[in-house]
């Protein structure tokens, strides 16, 4: 394996003369700083890369006034929330209403850990690393259902589950494609299965074997699911403003709502990072063996334009209504990636080359992507025609409707 | 007396996660707020999650949190949101024979604590092998020797699914 | 370095813990804690008597260690439908009121 970055600082703050010990500390503390204080500070770059995407998308151009090209627009409307009053409701809980936006935050922070962003550069290489990504998830749900209780406003208690329907919902496709990828790689570290995902051509590491290659009908599915996770467009029905007062964070003003704010498009940049990470070979690319620094390159261009795809579609399509979208994840998603998990276990028992278990792995994931849309548009056109309305499942189980 | 031992940062850190994790226990079952109570109880599943990786168990360190926290406790706070009767301490959070109860816990954790001082356990950590081939024997233990109850858990798993929906439904 | 006796009294503090919570709470949901802290009690016990054995091939503790996360997660799911199921009928979950049964 290649050395990891604290190996080296270490060595380094050792050759300045201090104790072992303290140069550990300081290696782990000064480096564990530089994490949180990039993760914090992308939302500047982020929220830009949004606005600026989706004012095109919609003929326009954007913030153009403050500072070049509109880029420090986000540092005034930063200090804009920063000067707001800070209005707690009467009978709050001060607990869950003061920690929730606390949690939010800690909880996309806490991510930043096990993402790899080149050889040897990775917060900590746990043994576990893909499940502990979404195992976080469930502090995102933790937050997001103190904030809907402790607001004492129903409507917010109200999106509150909601939200926490649609999270729970979408971490079951998302598991399960994780899981296409562990059953492939054989790891669940994170750096290996970035290693994993090289290609090499007489000896030379052309870095182009990408998972997403193999299997898209896997990287399709988890894409949709780290668009539900991030709550954006088509699924952001609980955060938009026109519905249900713009959900769970109505009932904050000032720099509470600045951090749910932030930690919102951080969140979408991460998964659009494990995204990169999991299936479009993360730092894998050409000359990467000779310069380990271009590893970061290729990583940041490829989360990034996973990010602006992501923003791309939340200015194109139309939202969802909530039953039809946790018909969507229970109804098609699930049973799709149950599909495709049971065909690629079956493959990767078959006692033939490994280049014609890719090959049939390749053609399943395909083939059942093409037959489940096929039927799906179908049915929904079907449907549509025959109620003369959009369409609407038969069961309503999960989405909370507000009680008369 | 001999000098104190300077406790080691294995022990410092193993001091603070247990700390955290029973007082956080100890609101869970003190608080007259039931969502403190909840809260407490996250708390105390994060805790114990800190131990499990002090134990050199990640895997379950991670499930833990993504099963117990991520699903139960997000279940069991659902629950007192849907069931919000006694919220605010109005009435009081324990029943009758509460004073019996705390006696009787009391004095089955001073049971328990002669019990284990009185034993010669053993104190020293073996060393693991790497945590890679931990897991991959955890996967074999589950699919060779436990793979009869393995089955029986996810039977069980689909069966408690089935029948959590059809007594929460609302006809 | 840490002695084993420090993870049994976690575990057992955590144990009388749940108990007093699942014996002297009026709440069906509280009780329903309780029970989950004396399971997570158990659960730690297994782990660090695994931890702490001579073999390591023999995963058995963190086997039934998951085995018992999982059995938690089927338990509070029924548990918490029932008492939902007993809110809507009753309008209450005291376990003091609900006394249907009793003699």
């Amino acid at each position: 394996m290649r050395e990891h970055w604290s190996e080296a600082f270490i060595g380094l703050l050792i050759s300045f003369g201090l104790p072992e010990l303290l140069a550990t500390i300081l290696a782990y503390a000064i480096g564990g700083f530089l994490l949180v204080f990039i993760a914090l500070n992308s939302a500047l770059i982020l929220i830009w890369i949004t606005r600026k995407v989706i004012s095109r998308m919609q003929d326009r151009i954007g913030p153009n006034r403050v500072g070049p090209f509109g880029l420090l627009q986000t540092g005034a409307d930063a200090a804009k929330l920063m000067s707001k009053e800070d209005i707690t409701p009467t009978e709050a809980d001060k607990i869950a209403y003061n920690l929730s936006p606390i949690l939010a935050v800690f909880g996309m922070v806490m991510l930043w850990a096990v993402i790899p962003f080149a050889p040897g550069i990775i917060g900590a290489d746990l043994n576990v690393g893909v499940i502990y990504l979404v195992a976080l998830g469930s502090i995102a749900v933790m937050s997001a259902l103190m904030a809907g209780w402790g607001s004492n406003n129903k409507y917010a208690l109200l999106a509150g589950f909601r939200v926490v329907a649609q999270l729970l919902s979408y971490e079951i496709p998302m598991v399960l494609a994780i899981l296409t990828v562990v059953l492939l790689t054989g790891t669940m570290s994170m750096a290996s299965i970035v290693g994993f995902q090289s290609l090499t051509i007489a000896g030379f590491n052309l870095g182009f074997g990408w998972l997403g290659f193999l299997m898209p009908g896997a990287l399709l599915v988890f894409f949709i699911s780290t668009l539900a996770e991030s709550e954006l467009t088509p699924f952001d029905l609980l955060e938009a403003e026109s519905e249900l007062i713009a959900g769970f964070h109505i009932e904050y003003s000032g720099m509470k709502f600045a951090m749910f704010f932030l930690a919102q498009f951080v969140i979408s940049w991460v998964w659009a990072a494990v995204v990169a990470t999991l299936f479009l070979g993360g730092w894998q690319g050409p000359f990467v063996d000779q310069l380990p620094i271009l590893g970061l390159v290729y990583f940041f261009i490829k989360a990034y334009a996973i990010y602006v795809l992501q923003q791309w579609i939340r200015g194109t399509f139309p939202r969802i209504r909530i039953d039809q979208m946790m018909y969507f994840a229970w109804k098609v998603l699930v049973p799709l990636m149950v599909g495709l998990i049971v065909i690629q276990a079956i493959v990767q028992k078959l006692p033939v080359p490994v280049v014609i278990q890719y090959a049939l792995i390749f053609i399943s994931n395909i083939g059942v992507v093409g037959i489940v849309i096929n039927v799906l548009t179908g049915y929904f056109r079907n449907e549509t025609i025959r109620t003369k309305r959009s369409f609407q499942p038969r069961s309503l189980i999960g989405t909370m409707q507000p009680a008369e | 007396m001999p000098e104190l031992p300077i406790p080691s940062v294995g022990q410092l850190v193993f001091a603070a996660v247990a700390l955290f994790t029973a007082i956080s226990g100890l609101i869970v079952v003190a608080s007259p707020n039931l969502f403190h109570n909840a809260l407490a109880l996250v708390a105390t599943l994060f805790g114990v999650a800190g131990l499990y990786i002090l134990l050199e168990a990640e895997f379950l360190a991670v499930s833990q949190v993504l099963v117990y926290v991520g699903a139960i406790a997000t279940l069991i706070t659902f629950a007192i949101m849907l069931t919000r009767s006694m919220m605010y301490g109005r009435t009081s959070p324990v029943n009758r024979q509460w004073g019996k109860a705390a006696i009787f816990a009391v004095l089955f954790f001073a049971v328990l604590l002669g019990f284990v001082q009185g034993i010669p356990w053993v104190s020293n950590m073996a060393e693991l092998p790497s945590s890679q081939e931990t897991i991959v024997a955890l996967g074999m233990e589950f699919v060779t020797t436990y793979v009869v109850a393995f089955e029986v858990l996810g039977l069980l798993l689909l069966v408690a699914l089935v029948g959590a929906v059809m007594l929460a439904r609302d006809n | 370095m840490i002695p084993l006796n420090w993870y049994l009294m976690v575990a057992g503090f955590l144990f009388a813990c749940g108990l007093y919570g699942a014996l002297a709470r009026r709440n069906a949901i509280a009780i329903l804690m309780g029970v989950e802290l004396m399971l997570n009690a158990a659960n730690i016990n297994l782990v660090a008597f695994w931890r702490y054995s001579d073999t390591f091939a023999d995963m058995s503790g963190q086997v039934f260690a998951l085995m018992v996360i999982a059995l938690a997660a089927a338990e509070a799911a029924v548990g918490l439908a029932l008492i939902i199921s007993v809110y809507r009928k009753r309008k209450t979950i005291n376990v003091e009121e609900l006394d249907a049964l009793a003699g």
